[in-house]
């Protein structure tokens, strides 16, 4: 079964939450935010194995290439162009389609492969932790994070989603058979909560939130959520300890109250998805 | 003159200090969100709405079912497993075409796809340009394209401040093409630095000129020195820190930018990083 953790908002919490959830439930922890990922800072793996991701690209036979530019006009994402003299390639914007390649009836098109990131694979402790990396520069995060969750083990598998609305986070929801909601309760945080509920919804996936970064002054969030009939899995405390623990890269478990909010977390994930 | 605010990891404080900075300026700057994916800035402004537009990201392809006769060739053609059975799956479809260029009976057209609409409002602070896109659509890079495109029609002469997206992927690197400056919000810890790293990779690729601020810095001193030194050794201006201060999240709550909030300590510090930076691109100092 896989969890995704996700947000909507960037840095309310997902990757505190996936990386404390793992240990707990015993569960493989998977980094799909492949733009930032940092799941491994905190879980501390030894990595045992790294595999490519790679896309196919199109290279222009200059010699069967007749310059009719059926490749260009039939590319819908500008990755070709027609200088006069030959076919240009901008290979950061081509998505690995193949169409130029359909239409050339002069046989000119092959396709090579280029990497773009690359896919680990390690242990910590007892969990087995993957991500996948987007080598900086590359725009397209979606082939690394399609590769990384193909391969994703049988289990329970928690799956530390990007943050936003379009396309990095659809790629991984796609594998996903629950989600969990990880917000703050601020404007920004519920705006953006709002957006990841209606993406979760889009997928009929059963859902619940953890509040973060929880103080008493934000009970008019809870309401809201009550009001919307819409499952709390838990709150984690805004305080400053947490804060410093994590930014020295450590997980929360060894804290005993903060170990019991996602030890109650955890219970509520495992009768709420039915998951063990 | 353009200046991009990006972060690498999310939730550092782009939106506050992209704000605060646009304040700063009152009147003489246009305002563009270009995380498009979860829109904040237009949360401050109450403006009247000067423009409003629908804006297509791509396209989708749309099979017609009375001419379609299940030969299945669109499937075998598709690289992103986004038909079968003549279905199109709207979420796996990238609009590439591929399919319609295969299929005997003509029976798949592309169709442009409404992805976002684009806002411009305009209140006494001057002109904010936002998108609301569509809840798991594509298409972000060129959405943002276009957004810095109409920044640039109302700004004129005037300064552009850009509220980037978290990450190093498609929409940071529209956000950040072609822009005059980038100023980088991180945190000091190890998260922060990590994606430090990898922002300033990205900016060193695009060529461009990079300025590093340390928000809620006094949460690990011991990280925001790191960060420091990190700067220096890449060469990087380093422009301040924002200590941890309460009146942000009250910022955020009552919807009123840092500015307005002229004692508080982040204010204080966001002024003196925005003179800093001013004063490395040879602009006049704020008043």
């Amino acid at each position: 079964m896989n969890i995704a953790i996700l947000s909507g908002k960037g840095g309310t919490g997902k990757t505190t939450v996936a990386v404390n959830l793992a240990q707990i439930l015993q569960a493989n922890y998977i980094d799909c935010d492949v733009e930032e990922p940092n799941g491994f800072i905190f879980l501390k793996p030894t990595v045992q194995k790294s595999e490519q991701v790679k896309v196919k690209y199109p290279v222009i036979d200059k010699d069967r290439c007749n310059l009719c530019g059926k490749c260009v006009q039939v590319c819908q994402f500008n990755a070709l162009f027609n200088s006069g003299k030959g076919i240009l390639t901008l290979e950061k914007l081509c998505h690995s389609c193949e169409a130029c390649g359909i239409v050339c009836k002069e046989e000119a098109i092959q396709f090579a492969d280029r990497e773009i990131g690359s896919i680990e694979e390690g242990q910590s402790a007892n969990l087995k932790c993957f991500r996948g990396i987007l080598n900086v520069g590359e725009p397209m995060a979606v082939p690394v994070i399609k590769q990384l969750l193909a391969a994703a083990p049988a289990g329970l598998n928690l799956l530390d989603c990007p943050p936003g609305t379009s396309c990095n986070a659809v790629s991984a929801l796609q594998y996903a058979d629950a989600a969990v909601l990880v917000t703050e309760p601020s404007v920004f945080g519920f705006h953006d909560l709002k957006m990841a509920i209606k993406l979760v919804q889009g997928f009929n996936l059963p859902f619940g939130i953890v509040l973060n970064k929880w103080s008493p002054e934000g009970s008019s969030y809870k309401e809201y959520l009550d009001k919307e009939n819409i499952k709390i899995l838990g709150f984690i405390p805004n305080t400053r300890e947490i804060a410093e623990e994590y930014s020295k890269g450590n997980t929360l478990n060894e804290i005993p109250e903060i170990n019991k909010v996602f030890s109650d977390i955890a219970r509520e994930i495992t009768e709420v998805f039915k998951c063990n | 003159m353009q200046l991009t605010v990006i972060s690498g990891k999310g939730g550092t404080g782009k939106t506050t200090i992209a704000v605060a900075i646009a304040e700063l300026e009152k009147g003489q700057v246009v305002k563009t969100d270009c995380d498009v994916d979860a829109p904040n800035m237009y949360l401050y402004y109450q403006g009247k709405t000067r423009e409003a537009e629908s804006f297509s990201g791509g396209n989708k392809a749309i099979v017609d079912d009375l001419i379609c006769n299940d030969c299945g060739q669109c499937q075998e053609v598709c690289k992103f497993d986004a038909i079968e059975n003549g279905k199109v799956s709207y979420f796996n479809c990238e609009g590439c075409g591929a399919c319609t260029l295969v299929c005997p009976q003509e029976a798949i057209r592309l169709l442009p796809e409404k992805t976002a609409d684009i806002i411009v409002t305009e209140n006494t602070d001057g002109f904010l340009i936002y998108a609301q896109m569509e809840i798991g659509s594509e298409g972000s890079g060129r959405l943002i394209t276009v957004l810095r495109k109409k920044a640039q029609r109302y700004a004129g002469d005037n300064l552009i401040v850009i509220d980037g997206s978290p990450g190093i992927g498609c929409p940071v690197i529209a956000s950040l093409t072609d822009t005059d400056a980038a100023l980088v919000v991180t945190e000091p810890t190890q998260s922060g630095l990590e994606d430090l790293r990898r922002i300033v990779g990205l900016c060193k690729q695009l060529r461009t000129e990079t300025f590093v601020c340390v928000n809620k810095a006094d949460i690990n001193e011991e990280m925001t020195k790191q960060i420091e030194g990190y700067c220096q050794t890449e060469n990087i201006s380093f422009v301040g820190k924002v200590p941890y201060d309460e009146t942000v999240f009250r910022s955020i709550n009552e919807l009123k930018p840092i500015v307005y909030y002229e004692e508080s300590a982040a204010n204080k510090a966001i002024e003196q990083i925005w003179n800093n930076v001013k004063d490395s691109l040879g602009l006049s100092p704020s008043q």
